[in-house]
């Protein structure tokens, strides 16, 4: 039975520390391939830079599972040099833009440090600071003859720490779903063909697993993900009725999202194996978003999928924050879920 | 002579928000104390330090002011285990949501300002600013260890790590004004080296962010024959190109209007000039907005005059300043005590 202990955190503060912004995936993708060889029957690296690893069972009459958790995050591409180390960007994925003055980058492969400033409040009027910053107006600052060049990708320069029973870092979507793919891998059971596709370009559409999903040719799809958790107390005191997730109540298994209808049956597994197993869980409430499952789903003739996250605050900002014990449980739910998995949960009816 | 930088970045670390300046205090008399002849607190909490001259008593003296204090955050409400915040000095909403701060409960608790999601909101913040009073600080502790250890009225400072950027520069919350407290420690190491007639005062003023309550009463206790303040100003880049911003890393800015005394502005810019230090001409036409505002009216009058170091971002936590502007604004200064004549205030005059 996998577990994480202080070897798996480490490796998640390497990875959420790493910069992976959408199509520029290397920097993670390096790590997983180090940290997954001589796990896997065969590892390829396929035309989008997917990692795909297949660890083979041993017992007769096993599914193929994919397990897809994406690589890339969120950030910035620099788009034009405005001279003195002064660069215009635009945004990789869905970052508000309210998340951006005021915050320190990194950019580029060494990890260049620079800032995102703000016009001085003394500069500013009222009427102006009702008003959210257009992304157009900032820039990032490197400092005087600092160097970089337009193409060069940014993220938020925030490094990963634990706060008490929580995990803060600017990447914990996906990284966490990262080292638990690679956990999974690690302790792959024998009753499965276990296919871990380690995706780029999910936050801008899904796109690696795509034709990971096509290349592995499954026989169901399971998206390990991280998910919004919007648990705080609303402004008006009462209880938030859109949470989505709760940070504590455990992994957050889908029925429905923006890209997605689970497949009932593997629901039902899931569910199944969390209650008979003792594992709390929680229902993402359907509504938005959208994971990997959802390409998956609709690779070649179609693949039942589903997808299982772990929740966490503040998505897509310098600094989302999420529970060590979810992402124990989610890691948890998944191994004890595939080591019982058998062709019958899809001769089920839906 | 211990390096500038290294201690630059232990100031911007060390909590010190308005009259909560403690612990920086406490860690710029270590610095000062070996470059002084007596150092203490006042009643309001600045940090009086005096090297004498060598003029004969009564001796004339200049106090040099520099403010310690932070801008930052209080604690107004915990709910649910998070903070609700207030501001501590002038704080833009804006750049708030995702910041790193540390919660100074019993203990330290590093923290993070979060924005809720607009579905937490009342209607209208889909997209707009939103205000101080619906963000919240998360500690990531349960709510139950909240309680014990957070308190209505705690402090929460920026916790934004300094970062060295290119071109000599640094990036970090409360530069403004720690560059200005390490450009004089230079200007105090500079003095090792050069005998002055006249007493110096350097100060570390308190509470200037919320009313210049430092800089008033220091002036109003020690009663300094002249005032200079030393405070960050406006540089040039984006989001700032006026008349009023400078460019950074160019030198330090002369400011001249009504809060400064004409003729101790135009003694340093000739110096400036002889010494070939760069520098910009900086014009505060009203009040300048530094504890020149308050030295000049205190007790009878006090001729004051201000140097700006030209600052990035100003009361963001990723304000930038050139290294080589506070060390030129710190020589400026110990030359200009040097070369302060025991009979320098009777060119103190008016050219009418």
């Amino acid at each position: 039975m996998p577990a994480i202990g202080n070897p798996q955190l480490r490796l998640l503060e390497r990875l959420s520390n790493a910069c992976a912004v959408s199509g520029d995936e290397g920097e993670v993708r390096k790590i997983v391939l180090a940290e997954i060889e001589g796990h896997a029957d065969e590892v390829k690296v396929d035309a989008l830079g997917n990692v795909l690893a297949v660890k083979k069972g041993s017992q007769r009459k096993r599914l193929r599972v994919m397990l897809s958790a994406h690589m890339d995050e969120v950030g910035f591409m620099l788009v034009a040099d405005d001279g003195e180390g002064v660069f215009r960007f635009e945004v990789i994925g869905s970052i508000d833009p309210r998340q951006l003055p005021g915050k320190a980058v990194w950019v580029g492969r060494d990890h260049t440090p620079g800032v995102i400033g703000a016009r001085p409040i003394h500069l500013t009027t009222a009427e102006e600071r009702k008003r959210a910053i257009p992304v157009d107006s900032l820039r990032i600052d490197l400092g005087p003859g600092g160097k970089a060049k337009p193409g060069d990708r940014a993220t938020f320069a925030s490094p990963f720490r634990r706060l008490g029973p929580s995990l803060l870092g600017k990447a914990l979507d996906n990284r966490l779903g990262v080292v638990t793919l690679i956990e999974l891998l690690r302790n792959a059971p024998p009753n499965v063909d276990l296919l871990a596709a380690f995706t780029v370009q999910e936050e801008i559409g899904l796109r690696g697993a795509k034709v990971a999903a096509f290349a592995l040719d499954p026989d169901l799809g399971i998206a390990v993900d991280a998910t919004p958790a919007h648990d705080l107390p609303a402004w008006d005191g009462e209880p938030a009725p859109f949470y989505n997730t709760r940070l504590g109540l455990g992994p957050a298994i889908y029925v429905a999202d923006r890209a997605t209808l689970s497949d009932p049956r593997l629901v039902r597994w899931l569910t199944s194996t969390a209650e008979s197993a003792g594992i709390p869980y929680q229902v993402r409430q359907p509504g938005g978003g959208g994971t990997d499952a959802g390409a998956i789903q609709r690779a070649r003739a179609g693949v039942p999928a589903v997808s299982v996250s772990i929740p966490h605050r503040y998505p897509h900002t310098a600094a989302s924050l999420a529970r060590l014990d979810d992402w124990k449980n989610t890691l948890a739910l998944l191994h004890t879920a595939l080591s019982r998995l058998t062709p019958d949960v899809l001769a089920e009816e839906r | 002579m211990p390096e500038l930088l290294p201690f630059l970045k232990d100031l911007l670390s060390a909590p010190g928000l308005s009259i909560h300046e403690g612990p920086v205090a406490e860690m710029i008399r270590a610095r000062w104390a070996p470059l002084v002849d007596e150092i203490s607190l006042s009643r309001v909490g600045s940090l009086h330090a005096l090297r004498k001259g060598t003029a004969a008593e009564p001796r004339p003296s200049v106090l040099i002011a520099t403010h310690m204090d932070a801008i930052g955050l209080m604690v107004t409400r915990i709910e649910a285990g998070f903070l609700h915040i207030t501001q501590v000095g002038g704080v833009d909403a804006r750049v708030l949501p995702g910041q790193r701060v540390t919660v100074h409960g019993r203990q330290d608790l590093p923290g993070v300002v979060v924005q809720p999601s607009p579905r937490l909101l009342p209607p209208g913040f889909e997209e707009s600013p939103v205000p101080l009073e619906y963000l919240l600080v998360d500690t990531g502790l349960p709510p139950r260890r909240v309680d014990d250890l957070v308190r209505v009225g705690d402090l929460v400072s920026f916790a934004q790590p300094p970062l060295e950027l290119a071109g000599e520069t640094i990036a970090g919350h409360t530069l403004d004004n720690r560059a200005s407290v390490a450009a004089l420690t230079v200007c105090l190491e500079g003095l090792q080296h050069c005998p002055h007639a006249w007493d110096v005062w350097a100060v570390a003023t308190a509470a200037e962010e919320v009313g210049l309550i430092g800089a008033s009463t220091s002036a109003f206790q020690l009663r300094p024959t002249l005032a200079i303040v030393l405070d960050v100003t406006f540089a040039k880049g984006p989001g700032a190109s006026d008349w009023n911003t400078f460019p950074l890393g160019k030198g330090p800015t002369l400011v001249m209007g009504a809060n400064m005394h004409p003729a101790l502005h135009k003694a340093l810019k000739d110096l400036a000039d002889k010494l070939e230090i760069p520098y910009a001409l900086e014009y505060a036409p009203t009040r300048s907005g530094t504890d020149a505002s308050a030295t000049q009216v205190t007790a009878e009058g006090i001729p004051s005059a201000v140097i700006g170091i030209p600052l990035r971002y100003m009361h963001t936590p990723v304000e930038v300043v050139a290294i080589k502007d506070i060390q030129r604004a710190g020589r400026l200064l110990a030359e200009f005590i040097a070369g302060l004549t025991p009979d320098f205030v009777e060119k103190i005059t008016w050219d009418d």
